[in-house]
């Protein structure tokens, strides 16, 4: 049972300070997490439909999906979680640089998968406007792909509070926030992984 | 800052805060309810002329095509601009004071939320002004029809629709997550889940739906606007499109967005019968928990606006029973009420005669919609004015009413002023019988088959749509002596105490208006329920000691 009152010294005039009480954060982006994930929901199962419901699903002159390139992709942003994980841990146990190192790993392979999806996108033989097919395909990839280079965003932003004096003297939750929502894309894309490129039969 | 302490060592607060990026919870309620009624007066203008072309069979007061603009800014500005606004207004108001926080979790994110409502208001507006007009496919937007841009122009009003709707969407999530989050984490001490006001646990459930139930809306909305600007066919079967699909969407998110707006006003029930029959609430535990209850079987009837568009035979079966079984909880609720008011001793003031009036009429809604949850009956009457009868029964007959309850009911509270009985008296007179006029011939009407969004008809159905304009434009007057006396008792009204209802609950601790922190670092510690009527129990801790000092302080000018 929560039944939390801010702390004395933490009513600041409103306006000032961070936004809201810190423990709040958490909560409030938590919250967020959840009601994101209805969205790639409507999407996916949008995507189900209309492929489970298409006549010809895949446009004239596309054989399907070329899946080694997504796949190494795929491993790239799994073990990426595992890395920010690490730096969480590094973190957690005070060591402010072994925090940054993996941290900046971390958007290396963010970068790296945002590059690789560039590099897929501009070899494929079919469009936005390719039926369903080419629209579910670059809506789910496109929407995914937002979702990461946000991520990676805020990871840069976490990295140079990182260099703020005493910024993460009581607490980190900004770096948590960002650690879930990078978990969050993790596991949209294995999802989105197994609709689109596995389950290519139709 | 123990202003409970020294209200006059502060500066009077400056009425230009209400124009100003304010974080005070209590001024962004003041101005989402005070934005709301603006776009209330353009819908309720839009109303007018669409009852004003139905006086008549023959479509003459406007041309065809403005008519279907006309119904779907209507539906679209009372819904997305009126209704959620208001109740947002309510929230923020209501739930810190209600719970003893200072302020809402995240005071800068609930402005920027209200700060986008103007924002995608003004845009809505202003797709009148765009060459084609604003968009004309129905408050749902149902493609095809809403895919349709005959003039080819990037800048349509149903692009300009679906932008608003999709922008009304980012802001009623920041919202809600800056709701839930500050109803989770920051209640007075003492304040467990089971001694939460009702208000608290509906506001709890109506935004969670939101946050289950809207991010499908803005998905399927953001496939829309693909189709209808970047060429793509999601919605068109001619490119293996499913236009069904998108009605999926759109109810997923918009019947539980019928149970947004009820549930607050559930709420505002479950907290003004007690004060006005002077009883504890009967039933809280099981008020309290069938809102979650809705919440969930709410997420699970969308079909039933669907049954004659195409769905499968097992889906609406299914379907008309979960939408029945939603009688189940509502029915519990008011039942609860009914036991509340049960040898009560009754005072017919404003707020509990909004009350009564939308009790009743949510019962004659909630008895059309079983009706329409019947898919014989639905197929039958879908699209007729049965379903318009029944959905504005629920919507302004039940919501509206219980929002002008909540107005008039913590009026006091927020501005410092009494709001005037007599003119209260006449506006719950002109909008009870308004309403029922205006919405009651539309049942009929709608059983004999008169369909929805026409500007002619058949003259066999005049009869009913002359005592339905009728009832509208008295609708049309009853704002009248409301907006009267909400600026002449704000201005001059007489002086509010701190407690004018005599009602229990954080709230009506604090002096009125309360100060911008509420009870600051003083929060009371809670040790019951807030509706120990006729108990003689107290609130809180020291409740005589803080109501004292509360009193002697209004007795000090």
């Amino acid at each position: 049972m929560t039944t939390a009152i801010p702390p004395t010294g933490s009513i600041t005039p409103h306006g000032e300070g961070g936004e809201g009480h810190a423990n709040h954060s958490l909560t409030g982006f938590i919250i967020f997490l959840c009601s994101e994930s209805v969205i790639f929901l409507a999407f996916f199962s949008g995507y189900a439909v209309l492929k489970t419901s298409a006549l010809n699903w895949l446009p004239a002159g596309v054989e399907g999906l070329e899946w080694r390139m997504p796949l190494i992709n795929t491993i790239v942003l799994v073990s990426s979680s595992g890395t920010i994980w690490l730096a969480e841990t590094f973190m957690a146990r005070g060591n402010l640089w072994g925090f940054r190192a993996l941290w900046l790993l971390t958007m290396a392979l963010g970068g790296y998968f945002l590059y690789g999806q560039a590099v897929e996108w501009s070899e494929l033989a079919f469009g936005f406007t390719s039926g369903t097919f080419g629209g579910t395909f670059y809506l789910l990839t496109g929407f995914h792909g937002l979702h990461v280079a946000t991520g990676v965003l805020l990871m840069a932003l976490m990295l140079i509070k990182s260099f703020l004096p005493g910024n993460y003297a009581k607490g980190e939750q900004g770096v948590q926030a960002t650690s879930l929502f990078w978990h969050f894309v993790d596991v949209i894309w294995i999802i989105l992984f197994v609709l689109i490129y596995v389950w290519q039969r139709h | 800052m123990t202003s409970a302490t020294f209200p006059s060592s502060e500066p009077k607060p400056s009425w230009t805060r209400y124009f100003s990026f304010n974080t005070d919870a209590k001024v962004i309620g003041i101005q989402y309810i005070v934005l709301s009624f603006f776009y209330f007066l353009i819908g309720g203008l839009l109303a007018m002329i669409i009852r004003g072309e139905l006086i008549t069979p023959a479509a003459d007061l406007v041309d065809r095509t403005v008519y279907n603009g006309i119904y779907t800014m209507h539906g679209t500005i009372m819904l997305f601009l009126f209704i959620f606004p208001v109740l947002n207004g309510l929230n923020n108001l209501l739930i810190p004071t209600m719970i003893g926080a200072p302020d809402m979790a995240f005071p800068r994110l609930n402005a920027v939320a209200f700060w986008l409502v103007p924002i995608f208001g003004t845009l809505l507006i202003a797709s009148f002004f765009v060459p084609g007009g604003p968009a004309y496919s129905g408050w749902w937007s149902y493609p095809p029809v809403s895919l349709q841009n005959p003039l080819g122009n990037l800048l349509s009003g149903q692009g300009l629709w679906i932008t608003a709707v999709a922008l009304s969407g980012v802001s009623s999530i920041m919202g809600a997550v800056n709701f839930v989050t500050t109803i989770i984490r920051m209640r007075a001490p003492g304040m467990t889940w089971f001694r939460m006001p009702v208000f608290c646990w509906t506001a709890l459930a109506a935004q969670s739906l939101q946050l289950i139930g809207l991010p499908a809306l803005t998905g399927g909305a953001v496939m829309l606007l693909f189709d209808l600007i970047a060429g793509t066919s999601f919605y068109r079967p001619e490119g293996g499109g499913d236009p069904v699909l998108y009605q999926h969407f759109f109810w997923f998110y918009s019947h539980p967005a019928v149970y947004v707006i009820i549930l607050p006003v559930f709420g505002v029930f479950s907290e003004l019968f007690p004060v006005y029959a002077r009883k504890p609430l009967f039933g809280y535990v099981y008020v309290a928990l069938a809102s979650f209850i809705i919440v969930g079987l709410g997420l699970i009837v969308w079909v039933h606006h669907m049954f004659p568009s195409g769905v499968a035979q097992w889906m609406r079966n299914l379907f008309m029973v979960t939408t029945m079984l939603i009688a189940v909880p509502t029915g519990v609720k008011v039942f609860a009420w009914l036991g509340t008011l049960w040898r009560g001793k009754l005072r017919l003031t404003t707020p509990m005669l909004f009350c009564l009036g939308g009790l009743f009429n949510f019962v004659f809604a909630g008895i059309t919609g079983i009706m329409l949850a019947t898919v014989p009956v639905d197929i039958h009457v879908s699209n007729t004015y049965f379903v318009v009868g029944h959905f504005h029964y629920v919507i302004y007959g039940a919501a509206v009413m219980g929002v002008f309850a909540a107005i008039y009911h913590w009026f006091p509270k927020f501005t410092g002023r009494m709001p005037y009985e007599g003119l209260g008296k006449v506006h719950f007179l002109l909008t009870f019988v308004g309403a029922n006029l205006n919405f009651l011939p539309m049942h009929p009407a709608g059983l004999m088959g008169m369909p929805r969004r026409v500007s002619s008809y058949d003259p066999e159905f005049a009869f009913w749509n002359v005592l339905a304009s009728l009832g509208a434009f008295l609708l049309g007057v009853s704002i009248i002596p409301f907006l009267l006396n909400m600026v002449s008792s704000w201005v001059r009204g007489p002086k509010a105490t701190h407690n004018p209802w005599n009602a229990i609950g954080l709230e009506w601790l604090l002096p009125s208006p309360p100060a911008e922190d509420n009870f600051g670092e003083h929060v009371p510690t809670v040790i019951a329920r807030p509706y120990g009527y006729g108990l003689g129990q107290p609130l809180v801790e020291n409740q005589a000691a803080i109501e004292r000092e509360l009193t002697l302080q209004e007795a000090t000018p």
